[in-house]
C-alpha cells in the first residue's frame, strides 16, 4: 500500500461530492420513503377517497398516538435496547390522570402533568434496572408493562373513569385552523427529537451506544446516565401520548394501547432503525408510522375483514424487513 | 497440491485482487506477506469459499474447484484458522472441535466417547494438551488456537491457513505454535502462514509468497532472500530503522502518576510503579499476565481487590472511564474494533465522541463546523489516509483505524495515554507513523503507558519497562537493562510479591 504520494488526508475531498441521488439512495430513509409512497399510491387507486384532505389528516391523526410512542421507542432502540412497557405505561398515566381529576377533584393540568410524571417516573425505574442493575431490558420492561397494567386496572376497578373537565377534549380532537392537535403535537415532539438525536451530544453518544457500547464507555461517555435517560424519555413519551388519548376518549382507559408498543416496534424498525441499535433515523420512526397509519386506513377503506387486516400487516411487515435485509 | 492462478477480485467497480498466483506443494510452510490491505484476506477468503472470484481459478491436486460457501472448502481438506476465532465459547474444546460436524449413531444421539477418543488423538498428534472438559472461554488465547488449529485437522484438512496465529501470542507461545506446524509439515499438510513478523517467516516457512496493493509481487525460496529485501518487497520501499530516538528524561521529572498499590485479585500480588512526565512506560510480559487489567483497574473499568492512586501527588479514585478522562487520562484499547471504534459511525464521530464538551453551543448544540474543522486537524496530524471526515471507519485499513482512535485523544488535553497493544495487525509503515505520534506526545509533555506484546517494540520505544507476570509488576527495568533477555527472564520466572 502506497503511504505517500496517492493518499489523501483528512479533508481535501468531500463527501458532497457525491451526487444528489446517490445519497438519497444511500440515505436510510431511501426505502422507507419508496415504501411509503408504493403503499400510498396503491391505496389512492383502493379507494377515491383516499388523497383527499380530510382523509390525509384523518390518518395522520390516528396515527399520532402509535407515532409519539415511537419517538420514546426510537431512542431506546438506538441504545440497543427495547422497552415493552409503553403501551401500559400510556394506559397508567391517563387512567391516573382522570383519576385525580375526578375521584379528587384536582384540576385538570396537575391531573394531566401527575400522570406524566407517574411514566416518566416508571421509565425511569426501567432505565436504573436496565442501566445500574444491568438487567435485560426486554425482561424489565416486560415486568414494567405487567405493573403499570395492574396497577391502573386496581385503582380503576376496571372500569374507565369518566367525567372529565370537557377542555380536556382539545388535546384529542380539537384544532387549530384545519390541523388536528394531536398531529401538531406529534410534530412538534418529533422536531424536538431530531433536534436531540442529530444536534446534541447527548444523540451521539445514544447513537455510540448502540453502535458499541464498550468503546463509547472506554472512551468515557457516560454510558449509565445515557441509557438512564433513553428510557425515561420514552416513559415521557408514553406520558404525552396519553394526553392525547384521554382527549380522545374523554375518559381514563385502564384497558387502553393493548399492544401499542408493538406497533411503536414496528414503526421504529419500518422506518429503517437497526433493532441492535447503532443506526436508524427519527424521521424514518415517523415514515414507518405513517406507513403503518395508512395501511389501516386503506385497509378500512376497502371494507377488509378486520382479522384479515392483521395477517395481511403482518405479512407486509415481514416483506418490508427482508427487502431492507440486504441493503444497508 | 494447491494453486491458485491469476485470480482477480472485483468489489462493485473497484478491483482489490489484480492477477494473483499462489502454489503451495505438501509439506511446506508457505508464508503469505504483504501489508494490512495487499489482499491476503481476501485471497483466502477465495481459497475457502466466502467469497468468489471474479476471475482465475483455483486447483486442488490439479482439479479445478469452485467452492460456493465454506463447507464445501473444508470437504476438500481446505481448514482455516481466522484472525477472529469462530469458537463457541460455552462449549468445550472437544463440542467445538465436532461443531455442526457431530459424530452420530443410528439414533442421532452424539456419540460422545468416539469425539472424545478422537479429539484427544489429535491433540496427542499435535503433542499439546489442552483440558477437554472446560469452556472454549475459559482457555487462553494461545490455547483456543490451538483448539482451532485441532478443529480444522478434526476436518481432514490438508492445506491449513493460519492468519496472524502468533499476533496474540507470547514467545514462548509462539515456539509451541512452530513446533506443533513442524510436526503438521513433516505429516504432508499443506500451511499457508500469514504473519507481520518477518523473524518467524524466516525460522518456520520454506516459501513465500508476497503481495502488494492486490498484485502478485513475487514468489521464491527463504533462502533466496533476507529481511530487509522481504520488507522492500512488501513496501516497495525500503524502511529504515522505525523507531524514533528516545529523548533524554531527567531523573528528577515530575511524577504524574503514582499507583501506590494495585491489586487485581483478593489475595493476589500487589503492584505498585509510577510514571514520569514525558516518559513511555512500557508494560512487557506473557498473555494474560495482568498488564490490560491493571490499566482498566485504574481507569475504573475493572473491579480489582484494591486500587490507590494518585495524580500529581492527590489521590484520587475514578468510577468509571469518563471520570478518568476528566482526570485526564485516556485508553486506546487493545481491540480496536471490538473496543476502540464505533465501527457504523464516521471517523468525525469517532474522533470526536467523547470530545462533545468543547464544542457546545448554548451548553446544547454541537457546533458541527468547529467540530468538523478540529476533526481535520487531528486527522492531518495523525495522518490519517481517508477520502473525507465522513469516511465511514469501517472502510478503513488496520493501520488507519488506529490512527483514528489516536486523533480522539489529540483534542484532549490529556496528562496520560495508555496504548494498549497500539501495533497489533498492523503493517510495517503505519507501525513507524505510529511510534512517531507516540514520540511527538511526549515531546509535548504527555505521559504514556505502553503494553505491548512484541519485544522488539517494547525495547525500541519504552524509556522504562515494568515486567509483568502472573497478575502483577516481577520487575522494572531501565536503560541499558532493557533488553529481550531481560524481559523475557522476568516474565517467565520473575517472583510476584504477595500480600494477604
Amino acid at each position: 500500500m502506497s503511504h505517500d504520494a496517492d493518499a489523501i488526508t483528512g479533508g481535501q475531498a468531500e463527501a458532497s461530492t457525491t451526487p444528489f441521488w446517490k445519497s438519497i439512495i444511500h440515505s436510510p430513509l431511501a426505502l422507507p420513503l419508496a415504501g411509503l409512497i408504493v403503499v400510498s399510491v396503491l391505496m389512492g387507486f383502493a379507494s377515491d377517497n383516499f388523497f383527499s384532505v380530510s382523509n390525509i389528516l384523518n390518518v395522520l391523526r390516528q396515527v399520532s398516538i402509535v407515532a409519539i410512542l415511537a419517538v420514546g421507542m426510537t431512542f431506546v432502540i438506538l441504545t440497543g435496547g427495547i422497552d415493552l412497557s409503553v403501551g401500559a405505561l400510556m394506559a397508567l398515566a391517563g387512567t391516573m390522570a382522570a383519576g385525580l381529576m375526578v375521584h379528587f377533584g384536582m384540576p385538570g393540568w396537575a391531573g394531566l402533568l401527575i400522570g406524566i410524571a407517574i411514566a416518566v417516573g416508571l421509565g425511569l425505574f426501567n432505565g436504573i434496572l436496565v442501566a445500574w442493575g444491568r438487567m435485560p431490558a426486554i425482561i424489565v420492561t416486560l415486568a414494567t408493562m405487567g405493573i403499570a397494567r395492574g396497577a391502573g386496572l386496581i385503582y380503576s376497578g376496571g372500569y374507565p373513569i369518566s367525567g372529565l373537565p370537557s377542555w380536556i377534549s382539545w388535546f384529542g380532537v380539537g384544532r387549530i385552523g384545519i390541523i388536528p392537535v394531536p398531529v401538531i403535537a406529534m410534530v412538534i415532539i418529533y422536531a424536538l427529537a431530531w433536534i436531540l438525536l442529530e444536534r446534541t451530544a447527548f444523540g451521539r453518544h445514544v447513537y455510540a451506544i448502540g453502535g458499541n457500547e464498550t468503546a463509547a464507555k472506554l472512551s468515557g461517555v457516560k454510558t449509565g446516565r445515557i441509557k438512564l435517560a433513553v428510557y425515561a424519555i420514552s416513559g415521557l413519551t408514553a406520558g404525552l401520548a396519553a394526553i392525547i388519548l384521554t382527549g380522545r376518549l374523554m375518559s381514563g382507559q385502564p384497558n387502553a394501547g393493548v399492544g401499542f408498543e408493538l406497533d411503536a416496534i414496528a414503526a421504529v424498525v419500518l422506518g429503517g432503525t437497526a433493532i441492535a441499535g447503532g443506526r436508524g433515523l427519527i424521521l424514518g420512526t415517523l415514515i414507518g408510522a405513517i406507513l403503518l397509519g395508512i395501511l389501516n386506513n386503506g385497509l378500512n377503506l376497502m371494507g377488509i375483514n378486520p382479522y384479515l387486516q392483521d395477517i395481511i400487516r403482518g405479512f407486509i411487515i415481514l416483506l418490508a424487513i427482508y427487502i431492507a435485509r440486504e441493503w444497508r | 497440491m494447491l494453486e491458485l492462478r491469476g485470480i482477480k477480485k472485483s468489489f462493485g467497480r473497484i478491483e482489490v485482487l489484480h492477477g494473483v498466483d499462489l502454489t503451495v506443494q505438501p509439506g511446506e510452510v508457505h508464508a503469505l506477506l504483504g501489508e494490512n490491505g495487499a489482499g491476503k484476506s481476501t485471497l483466502m477468503k477465495i481459497l475457502c469459499g466466502l467469497i468468489k472470484p471474479s476471475e482465475g481459478e483455483v486447483r486442488i491436486d490439479g482439479e479445478v474447484r469452485h467452492f460456493s460457501d465454506y463447507n464445501e472448502a473444508i470437504d476438500a481438506g481446505v481448514g482455516v484458522v481466522f484472525q477472529e476465532f469462530s469458537l463457541v465459547p460455552y462449549l468445550n474444546a472437544v463440542e467445538n472441535m465436532f461443531l455442526a460436524r457431530e459424530l452420530n449413531n443410528g439414533l442421532g444421539f452424539m456419540k460422545r466417547a468416539a469425539m472424545r477418543k478422537r479429539a484427544a488423538e489429535i491433540m496427542k498428534q499435535l503433542g499439546i494438551s489442552i483440558p477437554l472438559n472446560v469452556p472454549i472461554r475459559n482457555l487462553s488465547v494461545a490455547e483456543q488456537q490451538f483448539v482451532e488449529i485441532a478443529k480444522a485437522l478434526a476436518l481432514d484438512a490438508r492445506i491449513l491457513v493460519l492468519d496472524e496465529p502468533t499476533a496474540t501470542l507470547t514467545p514462548a507461545e509462539v515456539e509451541h505454535l512452530f513446533h506443533v506446524m513442524r510436526s503438521l509439515r513433516s505429516q504432508g499438510v499443506a500451511i499457508i502462514f500469514i504473519s507481520h513478523h518477518l523473524e518467524e517467516i524466516f525460522e518456520i516457512c520454506d516459501r513465500i509468497t508476497v503481495l502488494r496493493d492486490g498484485e502478485y509481487v513475487a514468489s521464491c525460496a527463504v533462502s533466496e532472500v533476507d529481511q530487509s529485501r522481504l520488507v522492500e518487497m512488501m513496501v516497495g520501499r525500503r524502511i529504515e530503522n522505525s523507531f524514533p530516538p528516545k529523548p533524554v528524561i531527567a531523573s528528577d521529572a515530575q511524577m504524574v502518576l503514582e499507583v501506590e498499590e494495585v491489586q487485581l485479585a483478593k489475595g493476589g500480588p500487589v503492584s505498585s510503579f509510577a510514571l514520569r512526565a514525558g516518559e513511555i512506560l512500557g508494560f512487557a510480559g506473557l498473555v494474560g499476565s495482568g498488564r490490560t487489567e491493571t490499566v482498566l483497574a485504574m481507569l475504573g473499568a475493572y473491579s480489582a481487590a484494591r486500587c490507590k492512586l494518585r495524580m500529581n501527588g492527590v489521590e484520587i479514585r475514578f468510577a468509571d472511564p469518563s471520570q478518568a478522562l476528566e482526570a485526564g487520562i485516556g485508553l486506546l484499547p487493545e481491540s480496536r474494533k471490538e473496543q476502540g471504534l464505533i465501527t457504523s459511525f464516521p471517523i468525525l464521530h469517532n474522533v470526536s465522541l467523547n470530545n462533545y464538551g468543547k464544542y457546545l453551543l448554548g451548553h446544547f448544540f454541537i457546533n458541527r463546523a468547529r467540530e468538523l474543522e478540529d476533526t481535520r486537524k487531528a486527522m492531518q496530524q495523525v495522518r490519517v489516509k481517508a477520502p473525507s471526515p465522513h469516511a465511514r471507519v469501517d472502510t478503513l485499513s488496520g493501520g488507519n483505524q488506529q490512527k483514528v482512535v489516536i486523533a480522539r485523544w489529540i483534542n484532549h488535553s490529556m496528562k496520560v495515554l495508555i496504548f494498549d497493544e497500539p501495533t497489533r495487525g498492523i503493517d510495517v509503515g503505519a507501525k513507524a507513523e505510529i511510534y512517531q505520534l507516540m514520540r511527538d506526545f511526549t515531546a509535548q509533555g504527555y505521559s504514556i503507558i505502553m503494553i505491548s506484546s512484541e519485544l522488539p517494540e517494547v525495547i525500541g520505544m519504552s524509556d522504562r519497562v515494568c515486567v509483568f507476570r502472573s497478575g502483577g509488576i516481577v520487575a522494572t527495568v531501565e536503560g541499558d537493562a532493557i533488553t529481550s533477555e531481560q524481559i523475557m527472564t522476568h516474565a517467565t520466572t520473575g517472583r510476584t510479591q504477595h500480600v494477604a
